[in-house]
């Protein structure tokens, strides 16, 4: 008897991805040096394929939901679109990453196999209806990141961060695991929609149940680095390679975020005044310590990893909502934050030296003259980043504030307001740095930077996306559900 | 609900009971008489040759990891097996798959060198 549903269908993009993943390693045995433009290539070539894949799949009816082996797995709306994301930045992770790889002399074959099956990972974990395929899929995710993380081998500082984010990461792991067997316990099940198919009768609601739901939320909480969770965040993103933390930044956050939207409102609907308070608080300390936090950084790096933490902080709101609108607003704050972050990565990349060295406040005075693309991309990023139209950065904090004062969050929409006002400070001080201080002292000045093709490439994507979402947020209507009416 | 977990409770408090009656029982009856080799790690077994902590060549660690990847894998040939006659194509199908993934893994760790000693 072979298991009641098999349907590989929703499947294909996956198993398109773990294929070239494999491809590549073997591949990458060959080729070597310069030749690795082909690893690129072939990566690119099956991310697209998945892209067209999983894009085909959705079709015109998009909101039609496809569940395959037993509802273990979904194809819907949600894990279309997080996917989309996923793979998307999967692409531009290989644009950031490929001159670094031959700078760096990093194994090129295993360093896109690795993004390729974080990506694996993000696809499961966006597509997962059951509690033991979303640890899976967090799982895959995860192992890749934490290698990638400690891949300057020999780089003290990359090596601490790998090992603090495995050791961090299997804790967070450990919370996730039996925050399910407490919730299985509960209820009986590990399917979501079991799950809030028993928690419909009432008087479902216990404390074992609870502590399981709390439970999962510290696991979120710690991989989405939210206040109280967030300590390993500042170290492992300067560690990383830059590269790595503008994918991991995004990444993560996509994916996780797309879990976290579901788990919610799948699984636990019922018990929404429970996680909305925990979640209210959360994202109240995440936003005010994320930004307060990155005030005080020097390192562009370091204060990127606490604006990731703020950011995720803003996404929060949204979900709290948990209504379509509040569902919009995360997909999009989502999608403008994988643009402008990684746009801001691909700079960071750019301007440091070999072995990540130079990412300070320092090394971006004068930026304006050495290198006018590169400053002028950073300076669009930082204040897509903090908020100001045009920007898609805007329109997504426009969108999850709207969402959480519809909701009746009218307390959280203040505070983020609020903490938006003091991120620009910090934004605008990498844009003082590059335009208007003056080397203190320059014995010759500093050559003009040149900017390899892929990460051109990338800047100019990530340049026109974050103008085309700040200006015609409506692209992205059918994918986001058609919420997008917001001047109703 | 809570006195379905009763039995639970009776045992906890009848495995931490006992354990401390041992142990106070050893303890109070038991004789003492020290002597050196009673300080080895192995009591009644071989003799330790010298510390353990020594320098070990970490081409066995290496080793030791690509054996565990390969040790794991034979876990799912046996509940494979013993479902073979109701999964049939299927299962081979899958487990064909399986072992195809892995020995894309083992090309890689050949052809990198992982596997030769010197």
């Amino acid at each position: 008897m072979a298991p009641a549903q098999v349907d590989f269908v929703p499947l294909i993009p996956t198993i398109v991805v773990t294929v070239t993943a494999l491809a590549v390693l073997l591949l990458g045995l060959w080729l070597r040096g310069e030749q690795g433009i082909w690893l690129a290539a072939v990566s690119i070539a099956g991310l697209v394929a998945a892209l067209v894949f999983l894009l085909g799949l959705a079709g015109p009816a998009v909101s039609e939901r496809r569940a395959a082996f037993d509802g273990m797995i979904v194809a819907d709306n949600l894990s279309t679109f997080f996917g989309a994301v996923a793979l998307v930045i999967a692409i531009l992770t290989i644009l950031l990453s490929e001159h670094v790889l031959l700078i760096e002399r990093f194994s090129q074959g295993e360093y896109y196999a690795l993004v390729l099956l974080t990506t694996v990972g993000m696809l499961v974990l966006t597509a997962a209806t059951d509690l033991i395929v979303l640890i899976l899929g967090l799982e895959i995710l995860s192992i890749s990141l934490y290698v990638l993380t400690g891949f300057a081998r020999g780089r003290l500082g990359s090596e601490e961060a790998a090992l603090k984010y495995f050791l961090l990461g299997a804790f967070a792991l450990g919370f996730l695991v039996y925050g399910s067997a407490l919730v299985y316990g509960a209820t009986g099940t590990t399917t979501f929609g079991q799950i809030a198919n028993v928690l419909r009768a009432p008087g479902a609601s216990s404390p074992l149940l609870l502590i399981g739901l709390g439970l999962l939320l510290v696991g979120f909480g710690f991989k989405l680095s939210f206040v109280p969770f967030h300590m390993w965040t500042p170290d492992v993103y300067e560690g990383a390679p830059s590269a790595v933390t503008g994918f991991m930044a995004v990444g993560t956050k996509a994916a996780v975020f797309g879990s976290l939207l579901r788990i919610l409102t799948e699984a636990f609907p019922a018990l929404r005044a429970e996680w909305a308070a925990v979640l209210w608080l959360l994202a109240i300390l995440t936003m005010i310590l994320g930004n307060f936090a990155a005030i005080a950084q020097r390192n562009v790096k370091r204060m990127l990893a606490y604006s990731s933490i703020a950011q995720a902080g803003y996404i929060v709101l949204a979900v709290i909502a948990a209504d379509p609108l509040g569902r919009a607003g995360v997909m999009f704050y989502v999608l403008a934050y994988t643009f402008m972050n990684l746009g801001a990565f691909a700079v960071v990349v750019a301007v440091a030296d070999r072995g990540d060295v130079g990412t300070t406040l320092d090394h971006y005075v004068g930026l304006a003259r050495r290198s006018p693309i590169l400053a002028l991309a950073m300076g669009v990023f930082m204040l897509s980043l903090a908020g100001v139209p045009p920007t898609a950065g805007f329109m997504a904090k426009l969108f999850v504030f709207t969402a959480a004062v519809r909701a009746g969050y009218v307390d959280l929409a203040i505070i983020g307001v609020l903490t938006s006002a003091v991120a620009t400070f910090y934004y605008l001080r990498v844009i003082v740095a590059m335009y208007m201080s003056a080397p203190a002292e320059e014995p010759a000045p500093a050559p003009a930077l040149r900017v390899p093709g892929p990460l051109l490439a990338l800047l100019v994507i990530a340049l026109v996306a974050t103008f085309g979402l700040g200006i015609f947020p409506a692209v992205t209507g059918d994918l986001v559900g058609g919420t997008l009416a917001l001047a109703k | 609900m809570p006195t379905a977990y009763l039995p639970l409770l009776v045992l906890q408090a009848l495995a931490v009971g006992f354990t401390a009656l041992i142990l106070a029982v050893s303890f109070l009856l038991g004789p003492r008489r020290p002597e050196s080799h009673r300080m080895v790690p192995y009591e009644s077994g071989i003799r330790p040759v010298q510390d353990a902590r020594r320098r070990f060549p970490v081409k066995f660690t290496l080793v030791a990891m690509l054996f565990i990847v390969f040790d794991v894998e034979a876990v799912f040939f046996y509940p494979w097996a013993v479902t073979y006659r109701q999964l049939k194509l299927f299962g081979l199908i899958e487990m064909l798959i399986f072992v195809a993934i892995l020995l894309v893994g083992y090309v890689y760790i050949w052809k990198r060198g992982a596997l030769e000693w010197e």
